[in-house]
């Protein structure tokens, strides 16, 4: 208790280096997207008016803010290809998170009835793949899911199918690509619930004449819903976000948000609707956003 | 009394397959970075062809060169805030914006990328600096940041208290406490959280784009580029050679944790 007291006040200076470091590389570069995404486009470097100019007088400010403007996002919600994105999107990101609910749950249920001893090492199976590089997880796809990669060639070897299938450029190339991308991040928290549960209480229910699928639907999984919810939120946000994944694995006739965003800032070169669409997409998940928060807190703070 | 873990078939089946689904692509991976045909998927011998390619490949050696540099000083930096962060979050600290704190500690950990790399090339823009190095160094200190403090909480939460308070009994101010008898404690927390923010760093395609300039592309930038063009068999040699890197890192992660285990609760890489 008093050790709990005297140590808040040289905790407080540690936040000082971090808390600055965060408000300057975290917070005002959100200013500075918003700022943008009311600016005009312009042909120049960097390629946008700029809106603000200090130095120049209350005047000019006050003929700055009459020059903020909405266009861009007028823009964003008239065009078809943008709101296209962003449903497909979350449409996406849904799809992705379902699947990696239904694959990563028997996955991560498997681990927590491991003997104790086995649970930790099948941890670090699971979570050695998310330390390697996310771009070479995908190119590894690219390899086996290309023209004459290697499941087309044990495909034919089966004689499963009369010629290559296309796998690249497809949408089933993307989900495989996202699932394998995403999945230790749906096994590790539900894995964390799991493996806290009382087998008593499955047990009992089983004892008391409850077939399988009751007990697992009556007693395991409402037990399991805090890691359900912490897995759904660390797939779901980032996918709704993801660039390389659908750049590499998908076709180019659909668009996820990520790439129209990247597209506009790197092709385009039209910064102020890339600001726009940033905003945009995260109007879009903070709700999520805050919700994962709240969870983050409260397993880390209040102990778990 | 019934044994405690029942493990059923469909248990074994769905984690082998999951394991297999996870570890299967990475393997083929590493298999064909030997194989010593152009054509990367027929079978032409054992060879260490395209690694020599690789070593020869200036733009991509200097782009390896540029990315290890950028991982060992961002790690660095990202390894000092995280701790001292996830100390003043742990250790009860009371101050202002608290929560907005801890919301910038936490919200990056799931941002999507390409959000956080715009407005960090934003600021950059606006503050006139020269994109390069530090440019990046600077926007994959501030994502990996909060993993440190991720990892470092989770072990801080697991302490137990009254080691801290027997220091300070026994004379020690807070800050000598932190230093002899807290610190040591959660050394591997702090060891396996540089390891993991020096692999972020050494994996991260999208905000490195955004924050690079001209002419210091980063090793994910080069290979992304190569394999927007097709699969080379070189590229296979290069993503190997990370692969072995990160499994020299992972290694010495899992044994800085494992210290840990023996001196208390596991602190998990994650």
């Amino acid at each position: 208790m008093s050790a709990r007291r005297i140590f808040a006040r040289p905790a407080r200076f540690a936040a000082i280096a971090p808390y600055v470091w965060m408000v300057l590389f975290f917070l005002v570069p959100f200013a500075f997207v918003l700022k943008i995404s009311l600016s005009q486009t312009a042909i120049a470097q960097p390629p946008y008016e700029p809106v603000f100019d200090l130095t120049a007088g209350w005047g000019a400010l006050k003929a700055a803010f009459a020059a903020l403007s909405l266009d861009n996002f007028k823009l964003l919600g008239s065009d078809e290809i943008y709101v296209f994105a962003y449903l497909r999107s979350l449409t996406v990101a849904v799809t992705a998170t379902a699947l990696l609910l239904l694959i990563g749950y028997p996955i991560a249920y498997g681990m927590a009835r491991l003997p104790k001893r086995w649970q930790a090492v099948a941890m670090v199976l699971v979570i050695v793949p998310f330390w390697t590089s996310f771009l070479i997880r995908i190119y590894a796809w690219i390899n086996i899911l290309q023209h004459d990669g290697l499941l087309n060639q044990i495909l034919l070897a089966l004689h499963l199918v009369g010629q290559p299938v296309v796998w690249l450029s497809t949408d089933s190339a993307m989900y495989i690509g996202i699932v394998y991308s995403y999945l230790p991040f749906m096994i590790l928290p539900l894995y964390a619930t799991l493996a806290k549960m009382e087998l008593a209480l499955e047990e009992a229910a089983s004892d008391l004449g409850a077939p399988p699928w009751q007990v697992f639907w009556l007693v395991t999984f409402p037990l399991s819903l805090p890691g359900v919810g912490a897995g759904v939120l660390l797939c779901f946000i980032p996918i709704v976000g993801e660039f390389v994944i659908p750049d590499l694995l998908a076709g180019s006739n659909s668009l996820m948000i990520g790439q129209t965003l990247w597209l506009e800032f790197f092709t385009n070169k039209d910064w102020p609707v890339a600001s726009a669409a940033a905003i945009v997409l995260l109007v879009v998940l903070l709700v999520p956003l805050l919700l994962y928060e709240r969870l983050q807190k409260r397993q880390l703070e209040q102990g778990r | 009394m019934r044994k405690v873990s029942r493990l059923s078939r469909f248990n074994i089946a769905s984690l082998a397959l999951g394991l297999a689904f996870l570890y299967l692509p990475i393997l083929i991976l590493v298999i064909y970075s030997f194989n010593d045909s152009r054509l990367v998927t027929v079978w032409g011998g054992w060879s260490l062809r395209w690694y020599r390619e690789f070593f020869s490949d200036r733009a991509m050696i200097e782009a390896a060169w540029m990315s290890l540099r950028v991982a060992v000083s961002s790690a660095t930096i990202a390894t000092l805030l995280g701790t001292l962060a996830a100390v003043a979050l742990s250790r009860g600290a009371r101050f202002r914006g608290r929560t907005l704190f801890s919301g910038m500690l936490y919200a990056p950990l799931v941002m999507p990328e390409v959000i956080t790399g715009l407005s960090l090339l934003l600021l950059f823009v606006a503050l006139n600096a020269e994109r390069g190095f530090w440019t990046v160094t600077f926007a994959h200190t501030t994502l990996t940041m909060c993993f440190v403090a991720v990892v470092v909480q989770s072990r801080l939460g697991s302490l137990d208290r009254s080691l801290e308070e027997a220091a300070m009994d026994l004379g020690c101010n807070p800050v000598r406490a932190f230093v002899a008898v807290t610190l040591p404690l959660i050394a591997p927390a702090i060891v396996a959280g540089w390891m993991l923010a020096f692999t972020l760093s050494l994996d991260d395609l999208v905000i490195a784009s955004f924050t690079t300039g001209p002419g210091s592309a980063t090793l994910p930038i080069r290979i992304y580029s190569e394999v927007r063009l097709g699969v080379k068999p070189e590229i296979n040699a290069i993503c190997t050679l990370v692969i072995a890197l990160i499994a020299v890192v992972i290694v010495i992660a899992s044994l800085a944790s494992k210290l840990s285990s023996s001196q208390g609760e596991s602190a998990a890489p994650l």
